[in-house]
């Protein structure tokens, strides 16, 4: 096991539930997110055997993350029913207090705008994805988490955004938080079909 | 929390990324290739069932036989997992035992009907398989756990504990 210290994670799943009257239903609401962070786990566990070195896991989990995110924009739209942003400062708003609360259950703070307002930081004081988590020594350059950025990516493409999302900061490899730096690039024409000029 | 389409999706493209990356160039058979694809996805899910289970058993008291624990993979460890309840439990009270899901979380995407059946239960459900097995292992049993579909997205597990 390459990954795994087995202890219990503190924070692992910050869900109120409306549901969650009973204890029984609220060990089961606490815990549904373990799977998916275990499978993560099991994921990455795997792609580091299937690869020599960290670059090249680190490409392939960008780029299932973005095969992911094309897909998971359509879910969240039809869960959130948020409306087109406008500018993106709104686009981070809803990347954080929706999205990220949506789908992993914490709220990353959106901080370290740059001055012409295209690129800035989502701050996460805790990763739900590294939970159970240590990364062994020999393997400094592996950024555990990057399906993240390319989730984002993704998603973002598929409403018309180019963006750049890398980690800054990662919880993992000591740092104090976990920092998403996302930077917009441009905005995508939306294609027209062919025969349609 | 919508997490449970995060592992949909993450394991959709798990299976997508496995199927891919061994399929082999040298012309080899497809159903070695397959095969091969299921012994991966298998085992990560044992890994990540054993992982399941001791956290969901830890303040349990311990099971009274056998059938007590595949009562448990039924109920509430298939509801953690896979969002209900196991339809039906047949055995024949000497090891084997088929589980019977009639909406099969990772099935309903799919289809509804005979489209993907060739594909489907080998690799599709391969993962599941593993947990499953991961989870009776760390229960102190030893399996072999294989799926069988026949209308999607109805599915069936087939346990059989390995008596040592």
């Amino acid at each position: 096991m390459l990954f795994y210290h087995h202890g219990y994670a503190s924070g692992a799943c910050v869900c109120v539930c409306i549901c969650c009257v009973f204890k029984s239903c609220c060990r089961l609401c606490l815990q549904n997110s373990e799977l998916f962070t275990l499978t993560y786990g099991a994921l990455v566990t795997q792609l580091c055997k299937d690869y020599e070195n960290d670059e090249e896991v680190n490409k392939q989990l960008d780029k299932m993350g973005y095969n992911i995110g094309v897909r998971l924009i359509e879910d969240f739209l039809a869960r959130s029913s948020v409306g087109r942003c406008q500018d993106f400062r709104e686009t981070a708003d809803v990347i954080a207090k929706v999205a990220f609360k949506m789908y992993l259950g914490v709220t990353p703070s959106v901080t370290n705008w740059s001055p012409a307002g295209d690129e800035f930081s989502l701050i996460l004081e805790s990763n739900p994805l590294v939970d159970f988590v240590e990364l062994p020594d020999n393997h400094n350059a592996l950024i555990y988490s990057n399906l993240l950025c390319g989730v984002l990516r993704g998603a973002l493409e598929m409403v018309q955004m180019a963006v750049d999302v890398r980690f800054a900061q990662d919880t993992l490899r000591g740092d104090n938080v976990t920092e998403l730096r996302m930077k917009f690039i441009k905005r995508i024409e939306e294609n027209l079909p062919a025969g349609d000029e | 929390m919508a997490d449970e389409v995060l592992f949909d999706f993450l394991h959709m493209e798990m299976v997508s990324h496995v199927y891919k990356e061994h399929k082999s160039s040298k012309g080899e058979s497809e159903s070695k290739e397959r095969a091969v694809c299921v012994s991966i996805l298998e085992g990560m899910g044992f890994r990540v069932g054993q992982g399941l289970i001791e956290r969901m058993t830890k303040d349990s008291p311990s099971f009274k036989d056998e059938l007590d624990m595949m009562k448990f993979i039924c109920k509430d460890f298939w509801t953690q997992v896979f969002r209900k309840q196991i339809d039906n439990l047949r055995t024949n009270h000497q090891g084997t035992y088929v589980l019977q899901d009639n909406k099969f979380a990772l099935l309903t995407q799919l289809s509804n009907g005979k489209q993907y059946l060739e594909e489907a239960p080998k690799v599709y459900l391969a993962y599941s398989c593993g947990l499953v097995r991961g989870a009776l292992s760390n229960l102190g049993l030893e399996s072999v756990v294989t799926a069988e579909v026949s209308l999607m997205p109805s599915c069936k597990f087939q346990v059989v504990i390995q008596k040592l």
